[in-house]
């Protein structure tokens, strides 16, 4: 299957990232190949089969309706590369 | 409008109600409306790195009873999966929801319409998802503030089949099911505070045709924005068509002040969100016992409540759904009948959709926070059956109880507003007004009938209005007679 | 004087109990040992002033006769841990500056158990990788490299191997999700363990695949291992995929010595296989043989579609995990005025290029119309995978194959070619896929002198046997480090 320039760029900016023009091809021919070499899966007879999603089978774990955790604002905002009045900015989103 | 010139609009509705719980669906942090922003989102919430999800038991509960109260089949195992798209609201750059395998499956409610009529809408399913944080556009021109307090908040999206055909089904359907949501508290469903939010998809086709391409209206935040959103949508869709245009198949945005829904700014790109399974939590298992034991402890809902009410008091539909529309109504009523078993179930209805409500209303108040106790207004009306008071006297009475909080007996005894019955009393009382007004007599028995209301008038106010008028008429005839 | 150089885990606990060395010595020599063998590149950062500092604690602490498992002993940490107030990475420049106000449960583990932070490790960008090749920090080397060559300490935890296997560390930690730990464990000539899946706890790591992930202990010997993991293993509520399970004794257990059926799976004795790892093979056998151990020629008939399956879905789960790094709540951030502009530019400037392949991999295989043809059915072969090792176990203890289909490469052989270098994977990434523990222990040296490592496969949550079969391995084999 070949992955080829529309895809790529569809695929990158559903992914967020910037393929600059000239970086296009490069990603194509790379993509392409890893996408033919993992359809030799179609040679595996699956029908009936259903798909795992994590080995484990462990059951999931619950947890009891208690605010144990939050109000620890510094800690959130620590990292963030630009904040305001206790706000994350990010250039304004038009809806 | 709607049924006109033989079109006809299909509808569907997505209500996102969230649960009323004390921390988030997958984490600790707290779920109380207002605070400070980011002060109530923990590691897991901020999407840091090395994070996981963990499962609140209590909102799982919560869904199940949701579930349950809207008829619907609870599956005994679904799936957490992956809806992936970027937001800077949505810290994960995922939203954990559920797709291909919900908690819950297909249930209905059923709808009063105005006309009398009812109807079954159906719903399809019902999954369990995560909020996403709060952007904040107009505090700064060029950026936009995130807040996540909201963010990880456990959500509980319902969708209907799209049986809805008028604004007022839709209207009604959000109502019941956000009557249903208070019932079992699981859902505060205050439009408001955004606890209950809709998004409307609208079609229109003409009757007998196959179905047209439908448009998704978000952003409805009340009950009166879904009636206009509906009805302005309808007449957008029927003149391009009637024009010869086709209908974008589009995500539109309602638009309160002008009552108008429009085409969203941004570049419309395929939402291709690559569900997927979520690899950091196990299925969920919900097995017979457990949904048992929640059906058990479950309260007893509007319609079979609704029911009830007709059936063992004979009140009228009309008057049973008020009851039914907020627990706190119903039980108020149930209180009061079940405080003495002679009381006329219609009337206390009438005692409290028209006399309580009213000064309710008045006054900004809800009923939890009645000056006027159940027991009370109970009382009251127990006065009138047994004559001590005139229902007339009575709604004063009322009034005097709203504002002070006093009760009935007190009121009555401090203003001497007790209702005469005494026949002798009376007589006296009717004998010194006639004696009092002899050319008027004479007037009355010379043809002017209407005389009777000033006599019965003067009698009333001589005994400040408590005399019995039963009584009055019946002694002020055979008085007049002779 | 004691040869600090050459300890291992358990001896260094003996000196320390002992007292014959002191924590605060045998921190400064690594520290001092690390800035020496700075062309290893196996450290990201350092942990300078703070090691000393605790290692005196620990020194007292040894003194009252309070100390812990492993009380004063220096470790080094993969840099995907997350250790609270320190550098944390992720080899990218993504997190070039990230400082988590958290610690990772693991590493966690590790310091209440008296154990001192060394250093955090080299690894190949997001623990993408086999050769630790890709970091933004620079490749790591093999410190059995020599002639002038540079091999590559394999990946993606290669900078803990070579630490390890340098003597700049005396055991590390390494997280393994498609063999991490158990390929550079071999390249390097040291034990590397992966458990099984569940067994120690995913919280505070940095996310790359969740459904392959484990953390593990990278060590000089099998009873080192069995010393670290079972301080790293345990429940963690914080987890929904962390095993509830009893207190482990796996170095306890190692004394018993078990009785083990071997299982060989001939699908992996293709005609592509060196003669050498035939060679060594055949002599692991004998070792079991000689140990009374039976061997049981196994079916795992899907072998060869498991790398494929392997890159699906890690890919896919990868592309998700990495969403977030949008330059908003912390990482690197690349300003625009529009939104999308400023994911795109943060995002392709922070990550590296075998990091966008997978992303953009995972993105496709998830997207509309391609799910059930490759995520669907990768999820569809892995199941029959893991009914493979079922059936397998149902015959034997414990499976028995080479750890990688060839020693080290040099540097830069392999980089362009993608497929070729997720090869170097093959025989780990079964065990992955099946969430099984396994572990890489050497067994000799090429004829290009590198060392070589072969793999243990036990049933899940079965690493005392896993353990156990490695020791004879590792007592028979006798290998024996001739560095230069």
């Amino acid at each position: 299957m070949h992955i080829d320039k529309k895809i790529v760029k569809k695929i990158a900016t559903l992914s967020r990232i910037k393929i600059e023009e000239n970086e296009v091809e490069r990603f194509s021919n790379e993509l392409s190949k890893i996408i033919s070499w993992v359809e030799k899966l179609n040679e595996v007879d699956t029908k009936d089969i259903i798909p795992i999603t994590n080995p484990s089978d462990i059951k999931i774990p619950y947890r009891k309706d208690e605010i144990n955790d939050g109000k620890i604002k510094d800690k959130i905002l620590k990292n963030a590369p630009e904040k305001k009045a206790g706000y994350f900015i990010v250039p304004k989103v038009v809806e | 409008m709607q049924n006109s010139k033989n079109w006809e609009t299909i509808i569907g509705l997505e209500v996102h109600a969230q649960i009323v719980s004390k921390s988030k669906l997958f984490s600790g942090a707290s779920t109380d409306f207002g605070s400070e922003p980011n002060t109530q989102v923990s590691l897991v919430d901020a999407a840091m790195p090395g994070m996981l999800p963990v499962i609140n038991k209590y909102c799982v509960e919560q869904v199940i009873k949701t579930g349950l109260g809207l008829n619907a089949q609870i599956n005994k195992r679904s799936v957490f999966d992956r809806k992936n798209y970027f937001y800077p609201d949505l810290p994960q750059g995922y939203q954990i929801s559920q797709f291909t395998q919900p908690i819950v499956g297909k249930g209905s409610i059923e709808i009063d319409l105005k006309d009398g009529s009812s109807k079954e809408i159906c719903i399809t399913r019902l999954h369990l998802e995560q909020d996403a944080g709060k952007s904040v556009h107009d505090l700064e021109p060029n950026k936009s503030y995130i807040d996540l307090n909201r963010s990880g908040i456990a959500l509980m999206e319902i969708v209907s089949e799209p049986d809805i055909r008028s604004a007022e089904e839709a209207q009604e359907y959000v109502k019941k099911l956000r009557s249903i949501l208070r019932y079992i508290g699981t859902c505060d469903g205050n439009m408001e505070e955004g606890s209950l939010r809709c998004d409307v998809n609208i079609s229109v086709r003409k009757k007998g045709e196959e179905l047209g391409t439908r448009c998704e209206i978000k952003n409805v935040n009340s009950i009166k924005s879904i009636g206009q959103a509906i009805d302005y949508e309808f007449k957008r869709q029927i003149e391009i068509i009637n024009s010869g245009g086709r209908i974008d198949q589009e995500t539109r945005l309602f638009d309160e002040k002008k009552g108008e829904t429009r085409s969203m700014r941004s570049k419309e790109e395929a939402h291709d969100y690559r569900y997927f399974p979520d690899p950091d939590l196990p299925p969920l298992d919900i097995n017979d016992d457990w949904t048992n034991e929640i059906k058990k402890n479950l309260p007893e809902l509007p319609d079979v409540k609704k029911a009830k009410l007709i059936n063992q008091h004979k009140i009228s539909s009309y008057d049973a759904s008020i009851l039914v529309s907020d627990k706190n109504n119903a039980e108020f009523f149930d209180k009061i009948v079940d405080g003495n078993k002679k009381r006329n179930p219609k009337n206390i209805v009438n005692w409290i959709i028209g006399d309580l409500f009213s000064l309710l209303n008045k006054n900004n108040l809800k009923i939890k926070n009645s000056p006027v106790k159940a027991e009370d207004l109970g009382e009251l009306i127990d006065l009138i059956e047994d004559s001590t008071i005139s229902r007339k006297i009575a709604k004063n009475v009322f009034e005097e109880m709203f504002k002070t909080k006093k009760k009935a007996k007190d009121i009555i005894e401090k203003k001497g507003l007790k209702q005469i019955t005494n026949t002798d009393e009376i007589e006296s009382i009717i004998e010194k007004t006639l004696a009092n007004n002899k050319d008027k007599v004479e007037q009355y028995k010379s043809g002017k009938e209407k005389l009777f209301g000033y006599f019965v008038g003067q009698v009333m106010q001589e005994t400040k209005g408590t005399a019995n008028p039963g009584i009055v008429n019946e002694i002020l005839k055979k008085k007049l007679a002779n | 004087m004691t040869d600090l150089k050459n300890i291992n885990l358990e001896k260094c606990l003996e000196l320390l109990k002992g007292k014959k060395i002191s924590s605060k010595e045998l921190v400064s020599f690594y520290l001092k040992e690390a800035e020496l063998n700075k062309k290893l590149n196996a450290y990201i950062s350092l942990n300078s002033e703070n090691a000393i500092k605790s290692a005196e604690e620990s020194d007292k602490r040894i003194a009252k006769n309070q100390a812990r498992p492993l009380e004063g002993v220096p470790l080094a940490i993969k840099d995907l841990f997350c250790t609270k107030d320190i550098l944390t990475t992720a080899a990218s420049k993504m997190l070039k500056n990230f400082k988590p106000t958290y610690e990772s449960t693991v590493t966690k583990k590790l310091w209440d158990a008296g154990a001192i932070l060394l250093g955090k490790t080299n690894l190949d960008e997001f623990a993408m990788g086999s050769s630790n090749e890709t970091s933004f920090f620079g490749a790591s080397i093999n410190p059995w490299s020599k002639d002038n060559k540079q091999y590559v300490p394999g990946g993606s935890s290669g900078g803990s191997a070579s630490a390890v296997s340098g003597n700049i560390a005396i055991a590390a930690t390494g997280t393994d999700t498609g063999g991490s730990i158990r390929q550079p464990a071999s390249y390097c000539g040291i034990v590397g363990l992966k458990p099984t899946y569940g067994r120690c706890s995913r919280w505070g790591i940095v996310s790359f695949a969740s459904s392959l992930d484990q953390a593990g202990p990278m060590t000089k010997t099998v009873n080192d291992s069995a010393l670290m993991l079972d301080v790293m293993a345990g429940y963690d509520k914080k987890d929904s995929t962390s095993a509830d399970l009893e207190k482990t004794n796996f170095y306890k257990n190692l004394k018993n010595s078990k009785k083990l059926k071997i299982g060989i799976p001939k699908q992996y004795k293709n005609d592509q296989l060196s003669k050498e790892i035939v060679k060594f093979w055949e002599l692991g056998i004998e070792f079991f043989k000689k140990n009374n151990c039976e061997i049981v020629e196994i079916d795992l008939s899907h072998t060869e579609y498991a790398l494929a399956t392997y890159y699906i879905i890690s890919s896919a789960e990868a592309s998700s995990n990495l969403a977030r790094y949008d330059g908003i709540r912390y990482g690197l951030r690349k300003n625009s005025e529009d939104i999308n502009d400023l994911y795109e530019q943060t995002r392709s400037n922070g990550f590296g290029d075998e990091v966008k392949r997978r992303i953009m991999i995972g993105t496709y295989v998830l997207s509309a119309g391609y799910y059930d043809a490759y995520y669907s059915k990768a999820q569809k072969v892995r199941s029959k995978i893991i009914n493979d090792f079922n059936q397998a176990f149902k015959k034997v203890d414990v499976i028995f194959t080479p750890t990688a289909p060839s020693d080290a490469f040099e540097q830069g052989s392999k980089i362009d070619d993608p497929i070729q270098m997720y090869l170097n994977d093959v025989f780990t990434v079964p065990v992955s896929l099946a969430g099984l523990p396994a572990i890489s222990v050497p067994i000799g040296l090429s004829s290009n002198n590198l060392p070589l490592g072969f793999q243990i496969i036990g049933k899940r949550f079965d690493e005392d046997s896993v353990l156990s079969a490695a020791k004879i391995i590792e007592e028979n084999a006798n290998f024996k480090k001739e560095m230069n």
